[in-house]
């Protein structure tokens, strides 16, 4: 007589330890395979896209760093791209610099957390400690430049919230050469040990057409070798004037993943050095339609103190905000002025300045772009991030969509892990480098 | 000077002149608005065209169109509570905006799709109107597994039935939650019980 055999359902999640953020699993196995599983989210759900029609446009900034907290630079930036294309305004070259590098730092603090958190789920724990104390070292710089660590809010709608502080560019160098010896030590411990890459190898498989067809972008979907990058193929800031490679795979598989996501670091290196050795000086936030000023503004400029000998001036701020200690007026002159928030010197340092910011940040006045809609697409950590935006007129963006990257790779995630066995989960689920803060908004 | 906005515009006017209520290139994004009749047999030519080739939907929202332009600050006549102040006046641009259709019940809802072609690198907006009446419009999971999951969403936010998705259920917020919190007539700031025990 045939033993009688029955699937068994196991749920993993909502909150394992090897899930990186709260998401359930339900599996059903036949012995140790799994032959089907069904992905349920939403637990961190927090009405991100009702909270941006609810306010200003300023206001939704702080949001998007909680989207992908891990890179929160990228979200702030795609978020105010989309509103400055609404506008018709364009940042400063010297900002979308800064942007670029800010952008690109944390891409790599991104990859670290995520191979670093999947290799020691697969029980390598000092890569995740030597990952973790670089990320470390670049996060210093992220401070440094916003001073927060996570909750940045560093973009604005028209530039950033201040210039780069002294000394960033060789700090930054030291910081990148210090990120290199780790992952080559990393590297030395992972790309070629027997365990890493038994586990890896031929787990989590996904063609290049699936992936397309789920919508797949980033490291994820070059993995299997489609070269899809939007610094590359719709560039937007500066991209376009530096020179990098988009690393691809060719299984699919998660070790594939891995060795994209390492070279990437790599790339988004040699991005920041590029961009550091040719950083513009200039502006940050400056006239959307680079006319001279006219002789009544410059007259208010006069008021305001902006006369030659103030320029160099160092203002004293919040201490933890380097970069607005640098002299503040000849850096920053924001001449988009329906746009930009003046500088906080001049906002309680006299009455042009204090109008002008309440202009900006009072209830129904406002940054306001003319009706219409605008889709902006930045290549974020895990992929494709898109933030569309809808105006009506008033001060209020009237619809915020955003598009996270790992939704797409969620969704694809039960038909990843079904025919691999309940332990391969781990570094598949790994890999896929889910952020319950943008997945679930 | 034509741009390739423009082309890939005329050229779905001409193919689909019966499906397409309206088009522009706002910002430099084409963007289409068809009648939901059309959306399937526009989508599947979109893919399958080589001259579109649209292979990946990059996503797929909803958007709701019920108070649109009516709150007072964006009112034609009362631009602002007090007048701008000279240098905060918008700056003239020859770009105007239009929906291309009234924002009525008949066309309350809207469910946006962009699309990007890998072999042309460019991308698409289709927007699909739906009336509050009949909010529902058919499914492309047949065509873009994406598909799948964002039309969930938009079920789950905004209330817009997909006809033939294979598994219509919400997606972030939990299964007894009442109405849809994205729609416009949803209060911010109300509150639903909560969940008793999954499963």
């Amino acid at each position: 007589m045939p033993t009688e055999t029955r699937h068994m359902f196991l749920n993993i999640g909502p909150s394992h330890p090897a899930m990186h953020g709260i998401v359930q699993i339900i599996t059903e196995l036949d012995g140790e395979r799994v032959v089907g599983a069904d992905v349920e989210i939403g637990y961190l759900h927090r009405a991100f896209e009702k909270d941006a029609e609810a306010g200003p446009y300023n206001n939704a900034i702080p949001y998007t760093d909680r989207l992908n907290y891990v890179s929160p630079l990228i979200n702030n930036f795609g978020y105010c791209l989309a509103v400055e294309r609404l506008l018709g305004i364009e940042a400063t070259e010297r900002c979308q610099y800064i942007r670029v590098i800010m952008s690109e730092l944390s891409r790599i603090t991104d990859h670290l957390t995520c191979v670093g958190a999947s290799a020691m789920e697969l029980g390598a724990f000092t890569v995740f400690l030597y990952m973790i104390k670089a990320r470390e070292w670049l996060w210093e710089l992220v401070e440094a430049v916003t001073g927060a660590r996570l909750t940045i809010s560093y973009g604005r709608v028209g530039g950033v919230k201040a210039d780069l502080p002294e000394g960033f560019a060789e700090r930054a160098r030291k910081a990148l050469e210090d990120v290199r010896k780790v992952l080559l030590e990393c590297d030395g411990l992972l790309t070629r040990n027997r365990i890493f890459v038994d586990r890896m190898q031929g787990t989590g498989v996904i063609g290049k057409e699936r992936a397309l067809s789920f919508g797949i972008t980033g490291p994820f979907l070059r993995s299997t070798g489609a070269a899809l990058d939007c610094r590359k193929y719709s560039p937007y800031f500066v991209y376009d004037r530096f020179q990098f490679d988009v690393p691809t795979g060719e299984h699919g598989d998660n070790y594939d993943r891995y060795l994209v996501r390492m070279e990437e670091m790599e790339q988004s290196m040699r991005i920041v050095e590029q961009a550091l050795e040719t950083l513009p000086g200039g502006p940050l936030n400056v006239d959307h339609e680079g006319r001279m000023l006219p002789a009544g503004v410059m007259v208010d400029e006069a008021k305001m103190g902006r006369v030659a000998g103030f320029k160099n001036v160092r203002v004293r701020l919040d201490p933890t905000l380097q970069g607005s200690t640098r002299g503040f007026h000849e850096a920053v002159n924001p001449d988009a002025k329906r746009a930009v928030l003046p500088a906080k010197e001049d906002t309680y340092g006299n009455i042009e300045g204090l109008m002008h910011h309440f202009k900006l940040v009072m209830l129904g006045h406002g940054i306001r772009p003319p009706q219409g809609e605008y889709y902006s697409a930045v290549e974020g950590a895990n992929g494709e991030l898109g933030f569309y935006v809808v105006s009506d007129g008033s001060d209020q963006p009237y619809r915020v969509r955003v598009r996270p990257p790992c939704f797409a790779i969620m969704a694809a995630l039960s038909e990843l892990i079904v025919g691999d066995m309940v332990a391969d989960i781990v570094p598949t689920f790994g890999s896929v480098n889910m952020i319950g803060g943008e997945l679930d908004r | 000077m034509p741009t390739a906005s423009d082309e890939l515009i005329a050229r779905l006017r001409a193919r689909f002149p019966q499906h397409i209520l309206a088009a522009h290139a706002y910002r430099g994004q084409p963007t289409v608005t068809i009648r939901r009749e059309g959306l399937l047999e526009v989508a599947t030519a979109l893919r399958d065209d080589p001259a579109t080739a649209f292979d990946v939907l990059m996503d797929l929202c909803g958007a709701d169109y019920a108070w649109f332009g009516m709150s007072q600050a964006s009112a034609p006549t009362l631009r602002t509570p007090s007048p701008l102040p000279y240098f905060m006046s918008p700056a003239p641009s020859a770009e105007r905006w239009e929906r291309g259709v009234p924002h009525d019940a008949q066309h309350r809802f809207e469910v946006v799709y962009h699309f990007y072609s890998t072999a042309h690198r460019r991308r698409l907006r289709l927007k699909v109107p739906v009336s509050f009446a009949e909010p529902s419009v058919p499914s492309l999971a047949g065509l873009w597994a994406a598909a799948n999951w964002y039309e969930r969403e938009v079920w789950d936010m905004f209330g817009v039935v997909f006809e033939g998705h294979p598994n219509l259920k919400r997606i972030l917020m939990y299964e007894s939650f009442q109405g849809h919190p994205l729609r416009k007539d949803y209060p911010i700031n109300k509150r639903q019980p909560i969940i008793g025990p999954v499963n």
